[in-house]
């Protein structure tokens, strides 16, 4: 099976069925199914999620972009640092960087200053943290391969053309 | 009172409106409407090619370009015909750019016909050729391809409409609506024929891009001794999703292309020069977004068959275009019945099939050029519509 393919459609639409990605991909549902638990299993696909876009709601949501100078440690490297970083669930993401910096780490909270505060009392004064610098996000143009910004949505204008 | 009818041309008067038209202007009044009904691609430009559109403006590259179009770009359509078709044009003499492939057959039709030459045209197909044959005074002689066939159109279909008088054949595959493409064994047959009774052939290759499976499109102009007999179009519209761009071109023999650039100089000039810059990208780095959006359209293709099979509405497999083209003649209703009960009841809109051809009639043509969730909600309101039938 096209594996790949599988995967590609499910990152772009995870609610598509077993059955309708077994028609698309021209295989059998069954053999289609037991590759998704695989995956599952596996920890391939680590999970489903859906793409909101929170700016069109009430609800009050903060996110910014905190990078983190560390010291590695001599026998865990970044991974002690990132995992003592990740356990927290206001953290969304963190990467280890190539460049300027070290950890990328991405907080949601209710406010900015939520974050701030959470950045001032929880990670920077994690143990080998050299230094912190937060950058809020004002807008999210883009996320998840999915435009956001409402100027360039996706607006059928087809059908004007009385030939075709 | 003027009567006007005694000013206009005799023919455009005669010309049929588009059949396609009476749906859309009910399903443009209706809220809620979930629409199969388009001729063109979901997907935007690829934004490399919009770029390359954008900064030829920046750059106020917003001049006329020569009549052919420009040199660069019929350069890279030779190379594109000869890398994916295998046929070899002369840049200079044999490319003429156009606005969209149908000003390409109006140009080729009009430059060949004489009043009571008669054209060969396959149907069903795309909704042009007849009006532009009778503009030309010329007479359509329509071929009824057959479902058994898989809508391909046959050595000896087109045998027994040929008289004394044909001159032209049409061939419009991969094709709008039925989605039939021809295999090499049947355009060798068709070629013995056309060379026999000494025709041209108009070969529309719009949706050349847009073909499924193993066997991939072959050029009629590939075909040996097909070159000099043939008028080659093909565009931008379908392949890069460049539909309101409006560019596409004719190749072929110097001696049609020099006379269809005449009539092109003096009705347009020269195709639009922004979409012009923006075709020279597409056919320089495009070859992977056309990969992408056949894959795309490829899978919709088998879940809008798997699903329209199984309630009951019978399609042959189509291998080209973005078309499905079931028979409704399970339902007892007519093409117009059907597309009409369907829409008033379902809000979803199809296009009869009859608009492309009476030998349509019992046929509805579904668009798949829709994203996968609209798909799949069309096609559960079908099955509704088809259980309370």
């Amino acid at each position: 099976m096209a594996m790949e393919q599988l995967l590609e459609l499910l990152q772009d639409d995870a609610k598509l069925t077993t059955a309708q990605l077994a028609v698309m991909l021209g295989e059998k549902e069954e053999d289609v199914a037991a590759a998704i638990k695989r995956y599952e299993k596996d920890g391939v696909i680590k999970g489903y999620q859906a793409l909101v876009n929170w700016e069109r709601t009430d609800a009050h949501r903060a996110t910014a972009l905190i990078e983190l100078r560390v010291t590695p440690k001599k026998d865990t490297g970044f991974d002690e640092i990132a995992g003592r970083v990740m356990n927290f669930p206001e953290v969304e993401s963190v990467y280890l960087m190539s460049g300027g910096y070290d950890l990328a780490v991405t907080v949601t909270g209710r406010t900015m200053s939520d974050i701030a505060m959470f950045v001032a009392k929880r990670l920077a004064t994690i143990d080998g943290v050299l230094s912190t610098a937060t950058h809020f996000v004002l807008t999210k143009y883009k996320d998840g391969g999915v435009i956001f910004a409402s100027d360039y949505e996706e607006i059928d204008e087809r059908g004007s053309n009385l030939c075709d | 009172m003027i009567d006007y009818s005694k000013y206009l041309n005799r023919e455009i008067q005669v010309v049929k409106p588009s059949g396609i038209r009476k749906f859309f202007d009910i399903a443009n009044e209706m809220e809620d409407v979930i629409s199969l009904s388009v001729g063109e691609p979901d997907f935007h430009t690829p934004w490399h090619i919009r770029e390359a559109g954008i900064e030829s403006l920046e750059k106020g590259r917003t001049r006329y370009t020569p009549n052919r179009g420009f040199l660069p770009l019929r350069q890279e359509i030779a190379n594109f015909l000869s890398r994916h078709y295998d046929v070899e044009y002369h840049p200079d003499q044999e490319i003429l750019v156009t606005v969209g492939g149908s000003e390409a057959i109006d140009l080729c039709v009009r430059s060949l016909i004489n009043p009571g030459d008669e054209v060969l045209i396959p149907e069903p197909s795309f909704v042009c050729y007849v009006p532009i044959t009778q503009m030309a005074e010329g007479v359509p002689v329509t071929i009824e391809t057959k479902p058994e066939n898989g809508f391909r159109l046959t050595a000896q279909e087109v045998e027994e409409k040929i008289t004394e008088k044909t001159k032209l054949l049409i061939l419009p595959y991969p094709n709008n609506p039925t989605g039939a493409v021809m295999r090499r064994e049947d355009l060798e047959a068709i070629a013995r024929v056309v060379e026999e009774h000494d025709l041209l052939v108009l070969s529309d290759e719009i949706y050349a891009a847009l073909t499924y499976g193993k066997e991939k499109h072959v050029s009629f102009a590939s075909l040996p001794g097909m070159k000099e007999r043939t008028i080659l179009v093909n565009g931008f519209s379908k392949a890069y999703s460049m539909t309101g761009w409006r560019l596409g071109y004719a190749a072929g023999p110097k001696e049609i292309i020099g006379p269809m650039t005449k009539l092109h100089q003096f009705a347009i000039m020269s195709a639009p020069t922004t979409s012009q810059y923006a075709a020279i990208e597409a056919l320089k780095n495009g070859d992977e977004d056309i990969e992408y959006m056949r894959g795309q359209y490829d899978m919709r293709r088998r879940l809008i068959v798997d699903g329209l099979n199984k309630m009951g509405l019978r399609c042959f497999e189509p291998e080209g275009a973005f078309y499905v083209f079931p028979s409704v003649k399970s339902t007892g209703l007519t093409s117009q019945d059907f597309c009409e009960k369907l829409l008033y009841g379902k809000h979803v809109a199809v296009v009869p099939g009859d608009a492309f051809g009476a030998c349509g009639e019992g046929f509805v043509r579904i668009s798949y050029s829709y994203s996968v969730g609209h798909i799949t909600e069309a096609l559960e309101r079908i099955q509704a519509f088809l259980e309370e039938l």
